[in-house]
């Protein structure tokens, strides 16, 4: 069955990668959804958020290929209900129709909006959420002259993970620890396997 | 300037790391210095106007480097591959920008699905036209992405001892495959402050071989242990994991037969008692029917491909799957392995062969024997033996069997020749069968004969070649030529595009779409080389001039015509499973 899956991946920053990663989804005909990449808060290791419409089985593979290039040191896969997300929206409306018309008090309040600049004929705001938060308002604010609207890639952070910088002291070492090895699989995939 | 001091003094440089001696060197001949640094004694290109510097600087170091000048990059790169591949070491390539660079694309998607190891180094336009489409200016970073191991561009000449020493350890560590560096012209002509080579041996990103799991190797000896009927097909792995002895431990320990993909052909002598033959859509009858009649499957470094397995939910379902592979990627990627055994098979054979019982799977492996016969009777004896005064391709290698002992490399084009030669050649050595397996490149063995023979310079290297096939790199007869190679050149020649007519004829109702194609007169074209050559559709020539072809001193042609409209079996024809395999 196809879902939305979030994948987390830790790379070097290297020219080139991004579209080194991005062939794995063209390759098979699969669509990017919405990408993140910037840095993590390692310095040199860029952290890409990928989000994709597909089944398990195809997204383990792709996975798996991805992990195997080069320059790129993990990957991880996650369904929605394992991590937290957000989306970031900005939106630019008139400011006169917004001051006369509109309570904008009460817009932000109820949509958890911020002001981020007002000049005398645009105003813009700001909200971060997820996909049907930001939807909520620009449908809201497109009753109100909206000029433009912009919207980023989910950014997720994966809600049992314990960060990257021990992980990445092991990659370091000449000589692995089973602890970074152990995952070409999951752990409890691994007890499967074993009959 | 002296070279030899030169050299000597990297070395130093590399033993003693506190006396490094900085030189002001170009880009260039760092280049250069890294290759022999490698271990490098034989490259395979073309020159052009951005990769000048680099052929400038190499005519300093002709005493250490030989360089064979091919007649197209797509030549110079299956040579390159056919090197890697008799040779156990790291091809390498060079070519110029622009058509150059473009040129070898087919070669790294060959390399890159073979995982054979290359290190290609392609000039490019000074770094301050990047992006404007000067002249020979291509991207071919981006070209080369999807058919690369890994690639780089260097811009800037102090990157090029460092990139050049992950280039080389990419290449041939974990599962090989090839890298693409691509150098600006600035960054070859820069001089700069040399250092010193400093051979790679980690990098915290890539992770070549996957630590291998104890509890899967015990658990894989355990099953092995407790089966009935247990099969072992095989791939390149056991090659490029220079693990032959070990796998042969491995089977005969508990007298399994072992069955290889096309690529795994010559790991195992193929007269061995235990090696049942070959996997797949023009394999053997036993190792394909059989497949789904073992109990437990143990695949060896290899990928199960689709043309091994037929229709995979017709696939040995009733077997359980144990997985040696060295990428992890490969478990499950096609068929679900019980058994995942990441790592080295080198490490991991003798591991699980430790824990194996002493067995007696007599029985079973007669039961290979019993198809074998069916097989011959069906097919064999008549493609070896035929009742008509039409020559077979199967004949034609039979023979060559005979006259060469199993002792020859062969390397073959892509074709129904190809299934022939691949099925009936006998081997005695490993890294001897040098074929493009899953890329099917038309036009490889010539060229890659050329390297075979450079690879591997004591050996006969015999090239088994279509009438197709031969037709679309015959230019590189120009660099047998020129540098006297002496590999054997055998047309298997049946006027038709084989295999592709073989399909027409099984599965399009005979309509013979395009593949009547007309060759020249070899033995003239090869005259005009200055090599000599033979022509022969008749029987009675056939042991001759093939003893002449081997006994002459030098390159030599021999075209044979075969019969036109035979087919190869036996087949598992697309969409079928294994156990649907015809003999007819």
């Amino acid at each position: 069955m196809k879902q939305e899956y979030t994948l987390t991946i830790y790379t070097e920053n290297q020219v080139g990668l991004l579209n080194r990663i991005a062939i794995m989804f063209s390759r098979r005909k699969i669509n990017i959804e919405s990408m993140n990449t910037s840095p993590s808060e390692i310095e040199g290791i860029h952290r890409f958020n990928i989000l994709i419409n597909e089944t398990e089985d195809v997204v383990r593979k792709i996975v798996r290929q991805i992990e195997k290039q080069v320059d790129v040191l993990k990957a991880y896969f996650n369904t929605n209900d394992t991590i937290i997300w957000q989306e970031l929206a900005l939106y630019k409306v008139p400011t006169d129709i917004i001051a006369e018309k509109v309570k904008v008090e009460r817009l932000l309040r109820t949509y958890g909006a911020r002001v981020v600049a007002i000049r005398s004929d645009y105003t813009i705001f700001e909200t971060t959420g997820q996909r049907e938060e930001t939807d909520t308002l620009l449908k809201v604010l497109g009753e109100y002259g909206l000029i433009e609207f912009v919207r980023s890639a989910r950014i997720a952070i994966i809600k049992d993970s314990k960060g990257f910088h021990e992980k990445l002291k092991e990659f370091e070492l000449a000589e692995p620890t089973q602890h970074i090895i152990d995952e070409p699989i999951s752990a409890a995939e691994a007890a499967s396997k074993v009959v | 300037m002296n070279t030899m001091s030169d050299n000597q003094s990297t070395i130093d440089a590399q033993n003693n790391p506190d006396e490094v001696q900085t030189q002001e060197l170009s880009g260039a001949q760092v280049v250069l210095k890294a290759c022999i640094a490698e271990g490098v004694d034989t490259i395979f290109g073309y020159p052009g106007g951005a990769i000048m510097p680099i052929y400038d600087a190499l005519y300093d170091y002709r005493d250490q480097l030989e360089h064979i000048l091919v007649r197209h990059e797509q030549g110079g790169i299956h040579a390159g591959q056919g090197y890697a591949r008799t040779s156990g070491r790291t091809g390498v390539v060079f070519a110029t920008s622009g058509p150059g660079a473009t040129n070898l694309v087919t070669g790294l998607a060959d390399a890159m699905i073979d995982s054979t190891p290359l290190v290609c180094i392609t000039g490019q336009v000074f770094a301050h036209l990047l992006g404007t489409d000067a002249f020979q200016e291509t991207d071919v970073i981006n070209i080369t992405t999807p058919v690369t191991k890994w690639n780089y561009q260097i811009t800037d000449a102090n990157e090029i001892p460092e990139v050049m020493a992950k280039a080389f350890y990419i290449a041939k560590s974990g599962r090989p495959g090839p890298v693409l560096i691509d150098i600006t012209k600035n960054a070859q002509l820069q001089q700069f402050s040399f250092t010193g080579y400093k051979a790679c041996n980690h990098i915290r990103s890539y992770r070549p071989k996957p630590l291998v799991r104890k509890e899967f190797t015990t658990a894989a000896a355990e099953m092995i242990n407790a089966a009935e009927r247990p099969l072992v097909i095989f791939g390149q792995g056991v090659i490029l994991g220079c693990a032959e002895n070990e796998f042969k431990a491995f089977i005969e320990k508990s007298g399994m037969p072992a069955a290889w993909t096309i690529l795994g052909l010559s790991a195992l002598s193929t007269d061995h008692p235990l090696n049942v033959g070959m996997l797949g859509m023009h394999g053997n009858y036993g190792p394909n029917v059989l497949t789904n009649e073992c109990d437990v499957l143990i695949a060896v470094g290899m990928r199960f491909d689709d043309r091994v397995t037929g229709r995979l939910d017709r696939y040995a379902k009733q077997a359980k799957v144990i997985h040696l592979d060295i990428d992890p990627s490969e478990i499950d990627k096609n068929v679900k392995a019980d058994v995942p055994v990441w790592g080295d098979c080198k490490e991991t054979l003798p591991m699980i062969t430790a824990l194996l019982e002493k067995k007696d799977h007599s029985a079973w492996v007669n039961k290979f024997s019993e198809c074998m016969e069916k097989e011959i009777e069906a097919v064999i004896k008549e493609e070896l033996h035929p009742s008509t005064d039409i020559l077979t391709m199967g004949e034609v290698i039979e023979q060559l069997n005979v006259l060469t002992k199993g002792d020859a490399v062969i390397v073959t084009d892509v074709g129904q020749h190809q299934m022939v030669a691949c099925r009936y050649a006998k081997f005695n050595q490993s890294k001897s069968n040098v074929t493009s397996g899953g890329l099917g490149t038309m036009g490889f063995a010539l060229p890659a004969a050329i390297g075979a023979k450079y690879g591997a310079k004591d050996r006969t290297v015999v090239a088994v070649i279509g009438d197709g096939g031969v037709q679309m790199t015959i230019q590189e007869l120009g660099t047998i030529m020129q540098n006297n190679i002496n590999v054997k050149i055998l047309i298997l020649n049946n006027r038709f595009l084989g295999m592709v007519r073989q399909w027409q004829d099984l599965f399009h109702e005979k309509r013979y779409s395009f593949v009547d194609i007309a060759s020249p007169d070899y033995v003239t074209v090869a005259k005009g080389y200055n090599i000599e050559g033979n022509s022969i559709e008749e029987r009675k020539d056939l042991i001759s001039a093939l003893e002449t072809m081997l006994n002459h001193d030098g390159p030599y042609l021999l075209e044979v015509f075969v019969g036109k409209e035979n087919n190869v079996f036996p087949m598992v024809p697309q969409g079928c499973g294994v156990g649907e395999i015809r003999l007819k």
